[in-house]
């Protein structure tokens, strides 16, 4: 933890363009500066106020804008969530935090049942405008429930949204874009991902150059996905944790002559169907990587999407490399589950030596 | 019954009700009383495909909805408040139009009504009074002139979770919280002693530090008096307060329920107790506030009311199609916009 920082203080403000932060200290400015704009926001959940967050995501922001705008609740997801559709009822923008994704699980009735179905049930008089933090996914070597991939249950759920940043860049905009949205919007954090640095352009939320450091930040709007890195002989399909994975792979690959396209899709719900049909057109030959469980995971949506658009001309059937239809294990096993570099080579393999018939 | 001595005395100069809000409660609940029964007879004649009747809790729904100040308040109801939706003044038939199958939620405005969408889910919305009662406090509302939320719930609801945690959260955050309990003897088919732990739901309220009332919930004046000094107690700053109405579901859960297969007749006259609505009849002509011509324009002007709602209800047809996927969210997705389109082009040929 030795990289938290506080809210205003240690941070120049605006204007100043690119530079490094944590994904921490992104999604920490991001919170400050959506709080400062938007009176109606207020942030709350476990810890989140005098001790900032077991994450320090909001770490300084109670100090800096009071008690009211930054407050811990009882220890009860339900509570939390339940909270905050009537909040937004009564004109607040909640921003709460879920503390860690397993903990989702106890609110899932709140969620479900109420938040996302408030602006149908009441025909769009009472709409959801609530941003859910909930750190996600696994490598952290946490204890039970407290790194699972719960992606393809929200995406499941009409009147949800879905969105997860792999990067600090995207992680300030898309936090900052999600919490002046109207509907309800779940923002999966890849909490292993909180303590890298990248490059933040605070400026421009769509830089049109490469940067450096590997994290490019090229094209697509807020809205949709994002090329990673780009290349002409197969698309791996990626999101939060996993695009800095298969950003390694394609380095690796790259060795060896294949040339590896990332596609970051950031939204989970809506997934960009029109960047898969363009990244997948072009290469022909697609593998979805996520840590979630197989079967029903969100790779298989993925994989439709591109045989619907892109059937005539793949290549190999779309791979899929994931976890798998077990609990999450404990820490010791954690690189036996989630999707590793070998892994997700042997998944490259299997598309490109695929022969028909 | 009630044991007022646990609120802060701010209500004491609160006047009793003169007779002609007497007379006004009377004919609520005589509005409501047939609606209810009529409703009923809609479900049988093939009017509405189902119903959740509210026979004997009239006192306790209109008495407590007629506590609510419209201005500021609001009111988290489950699916069997139409006695409070009643009291409360709201359109009827959009209300009703949920049992007509119309809406989930009813047709009516609930931001104008000060009445939450109808809720299904049992328990579902009692954390949204606390949500909805804590940003009346961090709105800066001067204590004395602060909204505050009532959310019902039954004894059956009482074992849910969510009131477990909307209680603490409340008292916690001394939220502006009137939890309005009706105690109606029965969760469907289990009776209450087989449902509420400790003796009543109001007993709990000790736990959280939170002042409670029992109240006669078949007592239309003694049920509004409770509400309006919980209210006097919220609005003041001190945060929420339990009431535990004691009725008796005289009908059935709903249309589809037979509560002869968990009790008897006999039973049901024996645990029911006097109608409220007969009970109130009698003491208004007892002290002389009102008159049997009194009562007969009340039942005619019920009657009249039903007759309105069930040709508002009739004349209600389907909502277009198209708003099955226009009201998911404020700004629908790419994916759910093509399946509109699909739907059109399937379904109405254009």
């Amino acid at each position: 933890m030795s990289e938290t920082i506080t809210a205003a203080p240690g941070i120049e403000t605006a204007a100043a363009g690119v530079r490094q932060m944590s994904m921490q200290q992104a999604l920490n400015r991001a919170l400050d500066e959506i709080l400062a704009e938007n009176p109606k926001t207020v942030i709350f959940g476990e810890d989140c106020g005098r001790l900032g967050g077991v994450f320090r995501i909001t770490d300084g922001l109670q100090a800096k804008h009071g008690e009211d705008r930054v407050f811990d609740t009882p220890l009860a997801e339900s509570g939390i969530l339940g909270m905050s559709v009537g909040l937004a009822m009564a004109g607040f923008h909640p921003i709460p935090e879920v503390q860690f994704d397993g903990f989702a699980y106890p609110a899932i009735n709140q969620i479900v049942c109420q938040i996302a179905r408030m602006n149908y049930r009441s025909r769009g008089t009472l709409p959801m405008p609530i941003t859910l933090r909930v750190p996600s996914f696994g490598g952290i070597r946490a204890p039970e429930h407290h790194g699972e991939s719960l992606e393809s249950l929200f995406a499941h759920v009409p009147g949800l949204k879905v969105v997860s940043p792999s990067t600090p860049h995207d992680a300030y905009h898309l936090l900052k874009y999600a919490a002046t949205r109207p509907d309800p919007v779940i923002f999966m954090e890849p909490k292993s991902r909180y303590w890298q640095k990248g490059p933040v352009d605070l400026t421009n939320a769509l830089p049109s150059t490469t940067t450096h450091d590997g994290d490019p930040s090229n094209g697509g709007s807020l809205t949709g996905a994002r090329v990673a890195r780009e290349g002409r002989h197969l698309t791996l399909v990626a999101w939060g944790a996993m695009v800095a994975r298969c950003l390694q792979v394609a380095e690796l690959a790259a060795e060896d002559g294949i040339d590896v396209e990332v596609l970051d899709l950031r939204w989970l719900k809506p997934i960009d169907a029109e960047a898969l049909a363009t990244s997948v057109g072009k290469t022909r030959r697609a593998v979805v990587v996520h840590e979630a469980p197989l079967t029903s995971g969100l790779g298989a949506e993925v994989a439709q999407l591109i045989t619907q658009s892109c059937f005539a001309t793949l290549k190999a059937p779309v791979e899929r490399v994931t976890g798998f239809d077990v609990p999450y294990p404990s820490g010791d096993l954690e690189d036996e589950y989630i999707p590793n570099i070998d892994r997700i080579l042997f998944g490259i393999q299997r598309v490109l030596e695929y022969r028909r018939g | 019954m009630t044991t007022k001595s646990m609120l802060a005395a701010v209500d004491d100069d609160a006047a009793p009700l003169t007779h002609h809000q007497l007379r006004e409660l009377y004919t609520l609940m005589a509005a409501v009383r047939h609606l209810d029964t009529s409703a009923v007879a809609w479900q049988r004649q093939g009017i509405i495909p189902g119903y959740a009747p509210e026979l004997g809790q009239e006192a306790a729904q209109v008495g407590s909805g007629y506590a609510v100040d419209r201005t500021r308040d609001f009111v988290f109801p489950t699916y069997r408040e139409m006695g409070v939706a009643r009291a409360m003044g709201l359109d009827m038939v959009g209300y009703m139009s949920t049992h007509k199958a119309t809406w989930h939620g009813g047709m009516y405005n609930p931001l104008e009504s000060r009445f939450a969408p109808i809720q299904a889910v049992v328990a579902g919305s009692v954390l949204h009074a606390v949500g909805w009662a804590h940003g009346q406090t961090l709105a800066g509302h001067a204590a004395g002139e602060i909204g505050v939320a009532m959310t019902y719930f039954g004894d059956g609801a009482s074992s849910q979770g969510d009131v477990h945690e909307a209680m603490n959260f409340a008292a916690v955050m001394k939220a502006p919280v009137v939890f309005f309990i009706q105690n109606n003897g029965w969760a469907i088919s289990v009776p209450t002693e087989r449902q509420v732990a400790g003796g009543s739901v109001a007993a709990r309220a000790a736990g959280y530090g939170i002042p409670s009332l029992q109240v006669d919930g078949n007592d239309v004046v003694a049920v509004f008096e409770a509400t309006r000094s919980a209210f006097a107690h919220c609005r003041a700053g001190n945060g929420p307060v339990v009431i535990e109405a004691m009725t008796y579901r005289r009908g059935p859960h709903s249309t589809a329920d037979d509560p002869g297969r968990y009790r008897t007749l006999d039973e049901e006259r024996l645990d029911a107790g006097d109608d409220p609505l007969e009970r109130f009849k009698q003491r208004l002509l007892t002290e002389g506030v009102a008159d049997e011509a009194f009562f007969a324009e009340a039942q005619r002007l019920a009657e009249a009311e039903e007759e309105a709602v069930r040709e508002g209800i009739a004349e209600l047809g389907p909502r277009p199609g198209a708003e099955m996927f226009s009201m998911v969210f404020q700004e629908p997705t790419p994916a759910l916009q093509s399946q509109a389109t699909s739907w059109r082009e399937e379904s109405e040929h254009v």
